[in-house]
């Protein structure tokens, strides 16, 4: 069903290791395959330094693959691009990124901020178009053309979030990566930024790769969701059938752990609780990444990497257990 | 309800207006980083002290020597030794050259070295750090070997070697001390723009496909340029006493010339029956030393960051 | 039930380079024995302040400025300083939420929860506390108390570090445990297992909690009661099953509205807006700006906690019978 769609992006088995000193090689993201499709939105989960940060920015090229391919829309992207053929793709990728107070230039106010990309595109013809410009895409992400001549330091979190999609979407991407874009915001907030960015998908057809750690966000935003552990993708699948059948047991024990927001249900229901925390993600043996903290481990769990597999239409597994 | 409200009229109780921008409102008054910095700074009162001073005694050193009817080097040897009084405010010294004069002179002398001095460091130290982390890779691997080898030497060696072999002047004193004095700047600089070039804003204009010179001149080097100014601020001070340390062991200026340090050296070894001759250069002396360390302090936590939010 | 704590119009202010912050504008509330508070709220509604001021732990900047908190027979706003010092670890005691701020760097955690004993348990000799440390770091459920004793904090993950910080809290049997935000820095099946101790020991101990969170999930998994900050005040205060589904208040709605529902994927209802700045409070209802069913009189006055049913208060004017008309627009 999937595949009579037209991927965007497809990434087959990238890798991006870090060397954080001597022989020590911590492997971020190891070995990881997926589409992306057009105007689809792929939430991408899973715990801190599970490496779904850095999957975001080697697609987007701030990092240099280590190994792997990827292409966008037929073309790949890789250190052998042209300069042009790099600046070309600057219009048609952006990313938001998770801090609010770090990802704006405190001495630049935000009419520049949010013009970056126009300048640097040449979009506007003269001042006066380029400021038509940053209003209206203030306006579109909720705020008004008297906060343009304020520096980011006046704002408040969700406000500056804003801004930061204001800027990512002055040079009319198509394809936006946004690195826990709602992490650091209040609740209402989020949903301000949530409901936000569903409005920019409808209205100018974008794809989304939205990576986050709070499930009950991904789940409302996301078509379909990746879950990651330690640098490899466990399972994929499309949202409701994964909430629905979670295969893998790292995916059936992390959904059990959210807590819902309702008394009676959470009050009664089972968790699956995990024993201990996140193994030393440095040096790791070449198996089953999840081995030693996995309810249903078996004999035949060690010594093998288990290879993702599609186990019902759509629905793909990395688990020597589920066949 | 509680019984103050009752007296409430029913028409409160009707649907109001909420403006719409009302709920984006921004409280706060309009400031830049500029002004907001100022504000902080001005709430450091030993700051605001210390800046003053710092300008009292610069208006001294510009204007003092023009506006007295002594010249600095004019002796007068009916009068030597003379006691602080209404003709000579600091008294007057072995030849009878008037002290107020010769330390204001001496003031200027010195101050112009410092900031010369940190001026040469400025140049080459932000020029040499830039360079070293913007080129990165091997580049600023040999700039950095380079500077752990001239951490090593020692630089009071190197500034007297230098004195002996250049002629005496301003100038020589503060390249001698320019010369090892960038290593610091340097490594400030580097470390700055190191932590800023993978800061999420200019990760972002990369991505926007802003050129590399766009974002030298619009991230990188204003958001330096606090760390560059309060070092310069700890620079200049540390300048002028190392100006007065050289002349006091008779390596800097020479008379008839003078400088804080002279004067000091000159003072120093009549203390016994003229104290004047000392304490007016020395008083100076630690006046600028304390004023400019203490207006650094307040303009760092001014102009640091961290500290807004 | 017994009441434990009583927090009465306590009002904190805090002096920036700015202006004054008003950040706890006269905020009361009971804790009852053998019971978990929790204080919910936004960043900037004051909730913080408000236990850190029961606390005493304000910054330097920050006062009290009216108001009291009774403990046993006292005003922990009046006591002297050295009497809340030994208040503090022994029968009140507190959790952070970056464990690392109250974990010592250079020392072992062993010795670090020996030396919370030494400090307020000074009857106990040596031998004894070492085996009640260790007896601590196995209630706070870590195996191989004798080497973890020996460890340093950077030697643990984050999980492992919030536990010895619940160990040091529960060091001396405090009556009341404060924990400001204890989860927000773990991951989700971390935070189901921190959570799922604190029940634990809360079975155990009968300790009374004051959880402070943005995370209305962990509210319904923790709380007996529940309050609700906005803008510096206590909005609505009800039983955990009250609050979720018979709440009053517009922003308890809002808030409880704008979290995505299972499976809906329609848009969610957000509260539009920013908070308000505390520099500048308004006259009236902190809500007022954002809220759908503003009235005249809401941007005038502020309206009272008032007790709407039992074990039920609620600040609102919609509550007040003028204001019949606008209820029946509210959904």
């Amino acid at each position: 069903m999937a595949d009579t769609r037209t991927p965007l992006i497809e990434v087959r088995d990238l890798k991006r290791y870090f060397n954080v000193g001597g022989n020590k090689i911590l492997k971020a993201v190891d070995g990881i395959s997926l589409d992306i499709y057009k105007g689809e939105t792929l939430g991408l989960v899973g715990e801190s330094g599970c490496g779904k940060s850095t999957f975001g920015r080697t697609l987007m090229h701030l990092y240099e693959a280590t190994g792997g391919t990827i292409t966008y829309d037929g073309k790949p992207i890789n250190s052998k691009m042209s300069a042009k053929e790099r600046f070309e793709m600057t219009s048609r990728m952006q990313m938001i990124f998770q801090d609010p107070y770090s990802s704006l230039n405190p001495r630049m106010k935000v009419m520049d901020i949010i013009a970056e990309g126009i300048d640097a595109h040449g979009l506007a013809k003269n001042r006066e178009e380029r400021k038509q410009i940053v209003n209206g895409l203030l306006q579109t992400v909720g705020l008004t053309a008297e906060h343009a001549g304020r520096f980011p330091h006046e704002f408040s979190g969700g406000q500056r979030q804003r801004v930061g999609i204001a800027r990512a979407l002055a040079v009319n991407p198509e394809f936006i990566v946004a690195d826990e874009p709602i992490s650091a915001l209040d609740v209402s907030i989020q949903a301000q930024v949530i409901n936000l960015l569903k409005r920019l998908q409808r209205e100018r057809g974008l794809t989304f790769l939205f990576i986050a750690h709070d499930l009950s966000m991904v789940r409302h935003i996301s078509d379909r969701i990746g879950v990651m552990y330690l640098g490899s993708l466990v399972e994929l699948a499309e949202t409701e059938e994964l909430f629905a059948h979670p295969m893998h047991p790292y995916t059936q024990a992390l959904l059990s752990a959210i807590p819902e927001p309702n008394p009676d249900e959470e009050r009664s229901r089972q968790r699956i609780m995990l024993e201990g925390t996140l193994p030393n993600p440095v040096n790791l043996k070449d198996e089953c990444k999840f081995c030693s903290r996995c309810p249903s481990v078996g004999q035949d769990c060690h010594g093998v990497i288990p290879p993702l597999v599609e186990i019902t239409p759509g629905h793909w597994v990395a688990c020597q257990k589920c066949k | 309800m509680s019984m103050k409200y009752d007296t409430l009229s029913p028409d409160l109780f009707e649907p109001a207006i909420v403006q719409e921008d009302e709920k984006e409102k921004i409280a706060a008054p309009h400031l830049n980083a500029f002004q907001d910095a100022w504000i902080r700074l001005r709430k450091n009162k030993a700051a605001v002290i210390s800046m003053v001073v710092i300008a009292i005694i610069l208006l001294f050193a510009i204007f003092a020597p023009m506006l007295s009817s002594y010249n600095y080097r004019a002796t007068d040897y009916n009068n030597i030794y003379l006691k602080p009084c209404l003709e000579h405010p600091f008294g007057t010294d072995k030849y009878g050259r008037d002290l107020w004069v010769r330390c204001w002179m001496g003031t200027r002398i010195s101050l112009l070295i410092g900031v010369f001095a940190a001026m040469l460091d400025l140049f080459i130290g932000v020029t040499y750090g830039a360079i070293s982390a913007l080129v990165g890779g091997k580049v600023d691997s040999v700039m950095q070997r380079v500077i752990e080898v001239l951490v090593g030497v020692p630089s009071l060696i190197v500034i007297i070697l230098l004195m002996m072999l250049m002629p005496a002047g301003l100038g020589t004193i503060a390249v001698a001390m320019a010369i090892t004095g960038w290593i610091g700047m340097a490594r400030l600089v580097r470390a700055e723009i190191l932590k800023l070039k993978s800061s999420e804003y200019v990760q972002a204009a990369i991505l926007l496909g802003t050129s590399q010179g766009k974002i030298i001149t619009k991230h990188l080097i204003p958001n330096t340029v606090g760390v560059i100014v309060i070092n310069t601020m700890f620079t200049i001070p540390s300048a002028v006493f190392t100006e007065a340390y050289l002349s006091f062991i008779g390596l800097g200026l020479q008379e008839p010339n003078a400088s804080l340090g002279v004067l000091i050296n000159n003072g120093y070894s009549v203390l016994q029956s003229y104290p004047h001759a000392l304490v007016f250069p020395a008083v100076i002396i630690v006046l600028i030393m304390v004023c400019f360390s203490i207006f650094g302090d307040g303009l760092r936590d001014a102009l640091d960051p961290k500290m807004r939010k | 039930m017994k009441k434990l704590l009583e927090v009465n119009n306590l009002t904190v202010e805090i002096h920036t380079d700015h202006g004054t912050v008003y950040a706890c504008r006269g905020v009361s509330f009971d804790l009852n024995e053998d019971e978990t508070l929790c204080i919910v709220g936004e960043s900037g509604s004051g909730k913080s302040i408000t236990v850190k001021g029961i606390m005493r732990l304000l910054p330097k900047t920050a006062k009290i400025v009216e108001g009291s908190v009774m403990f046993e027979g006292r005003d922990l706003t009046k006591v002297p300083e050295k009497e809340m010092l030994s208040l503090r670890g022994s029968d009140i005691s507190m959790i952070f939420q970056d464990p690392m701020t109250s974990l010592n760097p250079t020392m072992t955690v062993g010795d670090q929860i020996m030396e919370v004993l030494k400090e307020h348990k000074k009857e106990m000799s040596k031998q004894q506390r070492k085996a009640r440390t260790l007896e601590l770091i196995e209630l706070v459920g870590i195996n191989n108390p004798e080497t973890r004793f020996r460890q340093y904090p950077h030697q643990l993950s984050g999980g492992m570090r919030q536990r010895i910080v619940i160990a040091m809290a529960l060091a001396c049997d405090p009556k009341i445990l404060i924990a400001d935000e204890p989860t927000t820095a773990l991951d989700v099946t971390i935070q189901a297992q921190i959570l799922d101790l604190m029940r634990e020991i809360q079975k155990k101990s009968h300790t009374a909690i004051i959880l402070i969170t943005h995370n209305l999930g962990v509210v319904a998994n923790m709380a007996d009661r529940v309050g609700v900050m906005y803008g510096g005040k206590l909005v609505e205060t009800a039983n955990v099953r009250e609050l979720f589904f018979h709440m009053e208040h517009p922003y308890t709605k809002g808030l409880l509205a704008s979290i995505p529902k299972k499976g809906v994927k329609e848009e969610l209802r957000s509260i539009p807006g920013s908070p308000p700045d505390l520099m500048a409070p308004p006259k009236g209802c902190p809500f007022a700006a954002r809220c759908e069913y503003t009235m005249k009189v809401c941007q005038q006055y502020l309206p009272e906690l008032t007790e709407i049913a039992p074990d039920h208060r609620c600040a609102c004017w919609l509550l007040d019978e003028r204001a019949a008309k606008m209820r029946q627009e509210v959904r």
